[in-house]
């Protein structure tokens, strides 16, 4: 009996990654941006992004309990949500307002749609473009505490009144300006997106493409002003997203170029809505409008398996 | 036993066949006027009375109207109806009027009146009828009640107009609008779903056997089954 012949479907080989392993990796990546937001926005940023996280993974817990499913709190994707969620939220925004977001986030965008690998959009950036409509207190973005707070425009704004003088790039890159917790500081998010690559969590195709696409339209509408244009893709949370929300597995496409349309038409979407949208920043909605567009992108794209048919 | 038959007939309308959460007809003035419990009540009751008068004089009329112009004959009973509904609220309740615009004559094509004269006050009699659009129209100013104090009291932090101010630090502006609308709408849904599960018509019995209008069909007219086949 020892010579058991074991029978298993396909597939053989396994990678030996599992989902809170690759949760617990983007979480280690986001790492260096929360301890910068923490830095530049000071304590009550922690107090945020703990908030968020705690009220995602317990609102998860609690669907699942109700609706008598499998815990699935332990893969960490809650408590991603509401890490990504927290960074993407202003450090001075009021508390209730950070649980409301968090139980749109896991209630209505991800369990009631079948729980993680099910949801249409990503919830982190769904949640973040409804509390930007649900609460006008969003738009106050919250000012750096370590230096001088004399400016009262995020930078994205600054760009836009064409009197105001232009933030410095410098600035900008380390992240010391008006903006939520964790978009700010370029540096951080850039050591987060070299983590990634080299753990292989994500490919180049959809940062790169939607950061270059932005920055390639940014420069025809700055009047061929490369540095403006520099500054255009620093500031507002476009790394961030690009990096972060833009690569999630289940609303984003599996093929490589449909992580490259997906790329391109978020830049697209993003760079019309900054400049003629009624809001400031279209990163969020670039990746929402993509996200719904992702099933699509994916037929168009998908490979002709060997010896399949036409589809 | 026959009571029974009619008390359930009225209390259908309520919840089980609640026309707005469970037959889900009459949605454009259920999101437009729920911003305001005032406005939701005033729709309700209005409606309420044009659904009552409809489907007492169609009933009424049910032999004398020729089948193949029915739909016309039940607009312009409806149309007269909502008429005098709307200047009776134009001259006794000009505030209400000013409220509700456009969505107060809209009642003409309000889909619960038209799909009650359709699916019940054309096959039914008088009595039966008024007592269908009585559960109807309260079910239905219920529902608006429901979602408009919802939307209200958390999204403009007031109750009929009367400001709370102990919610008024947190309002959550999103429900007034539009799409919280819908969210709240989703909501309603889901709850009266999970309240009447088992007993409310299910989704999937709604080919020909599962319509509510089946037993009243006839399969030869029917357009769902030509757009099928």
């Amino acid at each position: 009996m020892s010579k058991l012949l074991r029978l298993s479907v396909s597939p053989h080989i396994h990678s030996g990654r599992s989902t809170s392993a690759i949760m617990r990796d983007v979480i280690i990546a986001l790492l260096p941006a929360t301890i910068a937001g923490t830095i530049i926005f000071g304590w009550r940023s922690l107090l945020v992004l703990a908030t968020c996280v705690l009220s995602c993974v317990l609102f998860e817990a609690l669907f699942n309990l109700i609706a008598k499913k499998d815990q699935t709190v332990s893969d960490l994707s809650a408590a991603l949500t509401g890490l990504l969620l927290g960074l993407n939220l202003p450090a001075n925004l009021p508390l209730w307002q950070c649980v409301f977001g968090c139980a749109f986030a896991i209630l209505l965008v991800k369990c009631i749609f079948g729980g993680i690998g099910c949801n249409l959009v990503n919830p982190a950036i769904t949640a973040r473009v409804f509390m930007l409509i649900a609460f006008s207190s969003l738009t106050k973005q919250a000012f750096p505490v370590i230096v001088d707070t004399a400016s009262t425009a995020t930078p994205l704004a600054q760009m836009a009144d064409t009197e105001a003088a232009m933030p410095a790039l410098s600035d900008l890159f380390l992240g010391t300006t008006g903006g939520a917790i964790g978009e700010t500081c370029a540096l951080a998010l850039l050591i987060g997106f070299v983590y990634l690559l080299v753990r292989r969590v994500i490919t180049w195709h959809i940062p790169v493409t939607f950061v270059a696409s932005v920055f390639i339209l940014s420069f025809f509408f700055e009047g061929f002003d490369a540095v403006r244009a520099l500054a255009a893709i620093l500031s507002g949370g476009l790394l961030i997203a690009a990096i972060f929300m833009a690569t999630d597995y289940v609303t984003s496409p599996a093929t490589a170029w449909g992580k490259v349309i997906f790329g391109v038409g978020a830049g697209i979407f993003t760079v019309l809505i900054r400049y003629y949208g009624v809001y400031p920043e279209g990163v969020s909605f670039g990746i929402l409008i993509m996200n719904i567009l992702t099933p699509y992108i994916e037929k168009w794209t998908a490979h002709k398996v060997f010896g399949g048919t036409k589809a | 036993m026959k009571n029974n038959g009619n008390l359930s007939i009225f209390a259908n309308g309520i919840l089980k066949e609640n026309p707005v959460l469970v037959l889900i007809l009459g949605t454009c003035p259920t999101l437009a006027t729920t911003t305001n419990v005032f406005g939701a009540f005033g729709m309700g009751i209005a409606a309420l009375l044009v659904l009552v008068c409809s489907n007492f004089l169609i009933s009424l009329l049910r032999k004398v109207i020729p089948n193949n112009v029915r739909i016309p004959c039940y607009i312009v009973i409806i149309a007269g109806f909502v008429t005098v509904v709307e200047m009776l609220v134009k001259a006794f309740l000009p505030a209400l009027y000013e409220l509700l615009g456009v969505y107060l004559a809209l009642i003409v094509v309000n889909c619960i009146i038209l799909g009650r004269a359709e699916m019940f006050a054309s096959k039914n009699t008088v009595g039966k009828s008024v007592l269908d659009g009585l559960g109807m129209g309260i079910g239905f100013t219920l529902a608006l009640c429901a979602m408009a104090t919802i939307r209200e009291v958390f999204g403009a932090a007031s109750f009929a107009g009367i400001a709370i101010p102990f919610l008024a630090d947190y309002k959550i502006e999103f429900l007034v609008k539009a799409p919280g609308g819908m969210v709240v709408y989703g909501l309603l849904i889901a709850l009266v779903y999970v309240l009447t599960s088992g007993k409310a018509p299910q989704k999937k019995k709604f080919a020909c056997t599962g319509c509510p209008g089946a037993e009243f069909c006839k399969p030869e007219a029917c357009t769902m089954e030509k757009e099928e086949a």
